[in-house]
């Protein structure tokens, strides 16, 4: 989810000034190629010249009727197209999308489309993936002077099977499956031509046939695919043009619907095997903690508990379910160190992010113009304000569960990640085996939203270690209150902005921010100004900080555009002609920020006690706008009326898919701003469950989401996030417009109460 | 001790203690995996099943409270020739689920209601709808339940 495959960047440790807090992170792994250049043609070259790659993801996809292609998809005798998705799919739909572009340059018969998630192996690491964020890592200049074949290589060294950034359309999906779909209907029409003696030029396909109009002769892919198989295929095919596709933009439904709305979907906690036990975990309070001791009896005590497992800084309970597992577990009291983090509070860490600010030297700073003399020129009129936002818990709905089993040398994992290839990697060190010893099953999962990068994902190696010490296949399932305790959270966040104003526009703007992560090459700055300036001063609490859904995007929308409108205010401008003002003419900016604006019907009279306010952010390379119109609710809590999206993410390939993205989108990012927070006190987290960390639920949620696409035709983005940080800061401009009360610490909770 | 119940129309029998939720031995015990685990303390609705006929939150109802009881689960609700009920076809029809984990839930809370009150109001909704669901598909959930009703084309049909 983040801007690249290593979301955590490793920080240069930064202690806050009253504080000793020993940076607790993940290392980063260096995107960059080696030495060794290897010569070779498009990104395709890379897969299909490396043989021994090509030979080995064929062999594992395909078989004896159904061969392979690409390490991509296989043809069977029937016609059935089964695509191999390199991606996971944790509720998304990039799955059904990803089949659709790659099915319609292929002309296969959509009714014959499978879909399949690919095996967690090397050879189905994702160049497309590498070669899409290379530019964000590299920069576009040094991207675009490493060969293709390099970035193959790098794919595979690093390894790269990763979902997240939402860049499974963006890059695997326009970079990999259309021009696979392209150059194996290439190789198929060439078979056909050979097969039928006649010119290619005059055939044409469709639905997995491949027809000679003259002759009336006419031939399916399942026919052509052996012969087809033995043929190379192309490394820069012809893609169709727009006007030419069918499946692409079509809402066409997503394959993995019907086996969710009847309980036969299996999780990876519902995972089962002959004999399997169930355990579960208690991890130290506080994060960086250890265990000190643990008298087991207790838990040996209790009916169907069969073994207590001590790990550095956890204490498991094996059982022969999860309830005797949790009571076990509920028996004992265990003794972890607070790993001299005491004296972490929420508090505290604003406080150290507040004087991190003040004292002026950031680690990075990005912007263009000079700001201070904007700010000191004599009719400057400036504006300053601060916001604070805190960390939040992803809450995938299904808690982390992961079963492993050890035997004859070789540990089997089975369970959800979103990277199957590094999950292997992390096991096996673990485990303290080689990672060809390591197989991993993937499977589907309840949510995700950045939570379950391997890097962080904790049950990896726990589940690698407690596997290896006992002789039958255990799952480990975490509790709810584990999830809510040990979360690789959005990190807690606090900034200053600060802008200058003259004759109703903006001179310059500055914003500091203090975090863990630099957002800077993430969240695009989108406004034109004469002057701007973005400051990050790094800041590491005990906790892990992660991507969280949109990243980095979710605060620094929050905080950009909720100062936008404090300085429309200062202007005495209405806050949507305010961001006109700002936007260059002719831009996608301004197209999607007047679209949302005459959807909601901006600018007309609302009902008695409701607020409307408005936001746009840029994020993934893609452009979305929300209108919230907002109402308080007794206790003084927001209630969201209607809710008004509209997005810019150049091609929509599943309009049905994208809309359900944005909506939820939206409804999660209202739901961080209206009551979610993750504490700390005493260095321990204070939250622990759904009682006391809220989830937005229907009632709460606008009835209904008016989504709209403006299909620009522009460099595709992505669906799964964006449509999240524009939500915070409608919300938070709304109950200003409704109450004048500008809301700049979330979550909202009764804040906006007169 | 044996605790005899019926689950989705067939008599069961389970060696369970009696504390244990109904949730696990429907899991763990019967292999029945089409009720999930979200929250353990009946927040989020996702254990959600029908005791008889009344909507339970599985994860925090003891199994010794089923003696005798008739439970149906998210594997029950087809018909015995394997037909979706209106609302499990209503939710295809809508493409509710994003990642679907908490939808056995949202649907057995959906038909609890829909057998409760008939035609169920916008406010109604609101009232019983409590699961959560984190992929925020709450709109489409509300479309689908109004469509299994017959609602959504009544009020086309009054506009």
């Amino acid at each position: 989810m983040a801007d690249n495959p290593n979301p955590d960047l490793d920080l240069p440790e930064t202690t806050a000034p009253a504080e000793k807090i020993k940076r607790k992170g993940i290392k980063r792994r260096i995107f960059l190629a080696g030495s060794a250049l290897v010569v070779g043609g498009g990104i395709f070259g890379v897969w299909w010249t490396d043989s021994s790659v090509k030979a080995k993801g064929n062999a594992l996809i395909g078989g004896e009727g159904k061969p392979a292609f690409g390490s991509i998809l296989t043809i069977a005798e029937d016609d059935t197209v089964t695509v191999f998705s390199p991606h996971i799919d944790f509720g998304q739909g990039s799955h059904t999308a990803l089949a659709q572009m790659l099915a319609d340059e292929l002309d296969a018969d959509w009714s014959k489309v499978a879909i399949e998630q690919a095996p967690a192996d090397l050879a189905f690491a994702n160049a497309a993936l590498a070669k899409g964020f290379l530019p964000t890592m590299a920069g576009e200049t040094l991207a675009g002077l490493i060969p293709d074949a390099v970035i193959g290589m790098m794919a595979r060294s690093m390894p790269l099977m990763i979902t997240g950034g939402s860049s499974a359309i963006r890059f695997t999906g326009e970079i990999a499956m259309r021009r696979t779909g392209a150059a194996v209907r290439a190789a198929l029409l060439a078979e056909a031509a050979d097969r039928l003696g006649v010119p290619e030029s005059e055939l044409t396909t469709a639905d997995s046939v491949v027809t000679h109009a003259k002759s009336g002769k006419s031939l399916r892919y399942g026919d052509l695919a052996a012969g087809a198989a033995q043929r190379s295929l192309a490394s820069d095919p012809v893609l169709k043009a727009r006007d030419q596709w069918k499946l692409i933009g079509q809402p066409v439904p997503r394959r993995d619907i019907p086996a969710k709305v009847d309980g036969s979907a299996v999780y990876g906690i519902d995972f089962t095997l002959p004999d399997m036990r169930v355990a579960t975990i208690a991890a130290a309070p506080v994060r960086g903690g250890t265990l000190e001791s643990v008298d087991e009896a207790p838990a040996m005590a209790v009916k169907g508990v069969e073994k207590v497992i001590k790990l550095p800084d956890a204490v498991v309970v094996i059982g022969s379910g999860y309830w005797p597992a949790t009571k076990g577990l509920q028996a004992l009291s265990p003794k972890f160190t607070d790993g001299g983090h005491a004296a972490v509070s929420t508090p505290a860490i604003y406080a150290a992010q507040g004087k991190l600010m003040a004292g002026g030297k950031p680690d990075n700073e990005a912007g263009e113009g000079d700001v201070e003399a904007a700010f000191g020129a004599a009719s400057a009129k400036l504006v300053e304000a601060e916001y604070r936002v805190p960390f939040l818990h992803h809450a995938m709905m299904e808690p982390f569960a992961m079963t492993g089993h050890f035997k004859d040398g070789t540990l089997h994992l089975w369970g959800g990640m979103q990277d199957p290839l590094s999950t292997r990697a992390k096991a096996a060190k673990a485990a303290g085996i080689d990672v060809e010893k390591v197989v991993f099953h993937p499977m589907i999962m309840g949510g995700g939203f950045g939570r379950r990068f391997p890097d962080m994902v904790e049950i990896i190696d726990q589940v690698a270690v407690v596997a290896k010490q006992v002789p039958y296949p255990v799952k480990l399932v975490w509790s709810r209150e584990e999830e809510v305790r040990h979360g690789t959270y959005r990190p807690q966040s606090s900034a200053r902005l600060k802008a200058s104003l003259k004759d109703g526009q903006i001179t310059a703007m500055r914003m500091d921010y203090a975090q863990s992560g630099n957002a800077e090459g993430e969240v695009p700055f989108i406004y034109n100004l004469p002057a701007a300036s973005r400051r990050h001063f790094a800041y590491q609490s005990n906790q892990i900080d992660g991507p969280w859904r949109s990243v980095n995007a979710t605060q620094i929308g929050f905080y950009t555009e909720s100062f936008m409108d404090e300085l429309a205010l200062a202007a005495g401008a209405d806050p949507y002609e305010f961001r006109r003002k700002h936007l260059p003419e002719g831009s996608r900016h301004l197209k999607v920020l007047d679209e949302v604006a005459k959807r909601a019907g901006w600018g007309t009279p609302l009902p008695e006690g409701t607020g409307r306010g408005i936001a746009i952010v840029e994020s993934f390379d893609t452009i979305a706008a929300e209108v919230a119109e907002v109402a308080l609710k007794e206790d003084g809590s927001p209630k969201v009326l209607r809710a008004f999206a509209v997005v810019d993410c150049g091609t929509t390939i599943n309009p049905l898919n994208a809309e359900a993205q944005i909506a939820g989108g939206l409804i999660m990012g209202l739901s961080s701003a209206m009551g979610e927070a993750v504490t700390l006190d005493k260095g321990a987290v204070v939250e622990s469950n759904f009682a006391d960390y809220p989830i937005l639920k229907l009632a709460d949620a606008p009835p209904a989401v008016d989504v709209h696409f403006i299909d620009s035709g522009a460099k595709t983005g992505g669906i799964g996030e964006p449509g999240l940080p524009p939500a915070s800061p409608a919300l938070a401009n709304a109950l200003a417009s409704l109450t004048g009360k500008r809301i700049r610490n979330l979550p909202v909770l009764t804040q906006a109460k007169a | 001790m044996a605790i005899a119940f019926t689950v989705n129309g067939k008599p069961v029998s389970v060696e369970a203690d009696a504390d244990t939720p109904l949730l696990w031995v429907l899991r763990d015990d019967l292999g029945m995996t089409g009720t999930k685990f979200g929250c353990g303390i009946a927040a989020c609705g996702a254990c959600s099943v029908h005791v008889d006929g009344n909507l339970a939150r599985s994860c925090s109802v003891p199994v010794s409270e089923m003696v005798g009881k008739s439970v149906t689960t998210i594997e029950g609700l087809k018909s015995a020739e394997g037909t979706l009920h209106r609302v499990q076809q209503a939710w295809i029809d809508a493409q509710v689920p994003q990642c679907g984990y908490c939808q056995s839930g949202q649907i057995m809370a959906a038909v609890a209601l829909i057998e409760k009150v008939g035609t169920p109001s916008d406010q109604q909704i609101d009232e019983a709808m409590t699961n959560i669901c984190r992929c925020g598909t709450y709109p489409r959930i509300r479309k689908a339940i109004l469509a299994a009703t017959g609602a959504a084309a009544a009020a086309e049909g009054a506009a």
